[in-house]
């Protein structure tokens, strides 16, 4: 199975093909739009992560030692963000995804979606998701 | 005509991702005309020093520059006195200051404070406060579906426990020109004050604080042309001098002593510390340039770009106007059905038009339409019909993409 790098390299050879925001900005919103990342019973409001301008449902559950993210927004931009942050971070360690870094998104030119004043609810994800894994690893040393 | 007044706008020459800026956030704030820039740059070269108790030159010139300020706003708002103009840093503090103040000498439990579902966040939190404080409750006049005050709901409210009336002139989220006249009117009936917050009114229409009978007017200067962190407060001389001080500190005071200090009087009562001379003397240069162009001639370009706009949006499939009020101003706020305003702003951004996009921070209003926000393109006299073309040609590329 891909690590947590090898996956973050992948995305950047899939947006390496685009020479222009338009043609990556349309993969984006296709990702956005055909995957379902999240059930409706996660759409509530203990999973959500409230921006100004966008939401962000997340939701994470510890499977065999692995944190499975799942994550949704209603903004289709932000929604194609969650779901590359998913690709990379769920499915993985909570160590890794402590010590996961997240340069790809700026190698593929994404990085200014993550800026808190964005108010996107993007970046309050990633912290979110840094949580989860900081919980589940203390959760894990404790048993 | 328009060329020469874009050639003032220094900021209007830059490009944003690589394309022309078309700026439609104007709402939010104006852009800068180069003599408000220079007036800046000259106040801190030649003019730089702690006014009023200075005995030397520059202490002087500026106090009496800054002064000339205060006496400028007065008639800018035919305000009846320069005593009763108080420098803010905005309208929010404006807002705040009386109902701080207001509140101390007024609000008691019982009473009810009236506000606007259309209010901005600014024009509601510091009468929760203030309510919070003194046991006192807000009452809110709703917003119909065209976008407008429901003045029956209105009239219905006032009673003998009203305090005070708080309410937008204009509308930052709809554009809606509310009938304050009317609104002040019917208050002052029952001798109730009212606080018009004139934030999106001063930069397109002419406002005349007698004639409307306002007890208080809020403004900004950022948002007509002028510098950010400066704004004015005006208070009918009389209601104002007879509220307590808002915050403490030098200038505020008559004479201190460790048992009783006693207070200035108007205007410096309510200006505690060092004030922002020099932003105030470039928004002197603001209320300058709009006096040049005239009202006159600022409402008819807008309407232009008004009707022009509405005409184009008219074109987009699934677009839909929130709040079609018969008298608006400045502002148009839509959405396209079934996509998210973030997105569009986002790909709108990538074209190099700046609109707001999202609650406006009106977010009982947003709830009332029972939306997540809305996509607002907010005009001023710099803007062009080609501009608007750029837009309506980026929201279509927009639409293609999302949908």
């Amino acid at each position: 199975m891909a690590t947590l790098k090898q996956k973050a390299e992948e995305i950047q050879e899939e947006f390496a093909m685009f020479d222009d925001w338009m043609d990556k900005y349309n993969y984006l919103i296709e990702l956005g739009k055909t995957v379902p990342v999240i059930d409706e019973k996660y759409r509530q409001k203990q999973y959500l992560i409230s921006g100004c301008q966008s939401q962000v449902w997340l939701h994470a559950a510890l499977e065999n030692g692995k944190i499975i993210f799942r994550a949704d927004s209603d903004a289709l931009i932000t929604k194609g963000i969650v779901h590359l942050l998913i690709r990379v971070l769920s499915e993985e360690s909570p160590e890794a995804i402590l010590d996961a870094d997240l340069g790809f998104l700026d190698e593929i030119g994404l990085k200014e979606h993550l800026s808190p004043t964005r108010a996107n609810g993007l970046a309050s994800m990633v912290k979110q998701m840094k949580l989860y894994a900081l919980a589940f690893k203390a959760k894990q040393s404790q048993s | 005509m328009n060329s020469q007044i874009r050639a003032q706008f220094p900021i209007l020459e830059r490009r944003v991702n690589n394309r022309p800026l078309v700026y439609f956030d104007n709402a939010a704030t104006t852009q800068k005309p180069v003599r408000v820039i220079e007036a800046l740059d000259r106040y801190y070269r030649q003019m730089n020093s702690n006014i009023h108790r200075g005995v030397h030159f520059l202490s002087q010139e500026a106090t009496s520059a800054y002064e000339g300020v205060r006496q400028q706003a007065a008639r800018f708002i035919n305000a009846p006195d320069h005593r009763s103009i108080i420098f803010t840093r905005g309208t929010t503090e404006s807002v705040n200051l009386v109902a701080h103040s207001f509140g101390q000498a007024r609000l008691k439990p019982g009473s009810e404070v009236i506000v606007s579902e259309m209010e901005h966040h600014s024009n509601i939190v510091p009468w929760q406060l203030a309510c919070e404080r003194y046991g006192a409750s807000l009452k809110v006049i709703p917003v119909t579906d065209s976008g407008e005050l429901d003045l029956e709901v209105y009239k219905e409210l006032l009673n003998p426990n009203t305090a005070i009336v708080a309410v937008t002139h204009v509308s930052n989220a709809l554009g809606t020109v509310n009938p304050v006249k009317e609104i002040i009117f019917l208050a002052h009936r029952l001798g109730v004050p009212v606080l018009i917050d004139g934030a999106q009114a001063v930069a397109h229409l002419p406002v005349d604080v007698q004639d409307l009978g306002a007890d208080f007017y809020c403004f900004s200067s950022h948002k007509m042309y002028g510098p950010m962190g400066i704004g004015v407060l005006y208070g009918r001389e009389q209601l104002l001098g007879s509220l307590p001080p808002y915050q403490g500190g030098g200038e505020m005071i008559d004479r201190v002593s460790f048992e009783k200090t006693t207070y200035n009087e108007l205007p410096f009562r309510f200006e505690a510390g060092t004030p922002n001379v020099g932003d105030a003397i470039a928004f002197s240069e603001a209320m300058h340039f709009i006096e040049e162009l005239g009202f006159e001639t600022l409402n008819k370009h807008e309407e232009v770009l008004l009707s022009y706009a509405t005409d184009r949006l008219r074109e987009l499939p699934g677009i839909r106007y929130i709040g079609e009020p018969h008298v608006r101003s400045g502002v148009i706020s839509f959405m396209i059905r079934g996509l998210h305003p973030y997105d569009l702003g986002m790909i709108l951004d990538k074209f190099g038009v700046a609109v707001r996009t999202g609650n406006h921070c009106a977010q009982p209003l947003m709830e009332r339409f029972g939306i997540p926000g809305t996509v607002r393109a907010s005009f001023s006299v710099y803007n062009t019909t080609d501009e608007i073309d750029i837009m309506i040609e980026a929201l279509e590329k927009a639409i293609e993409m999302l949908q």
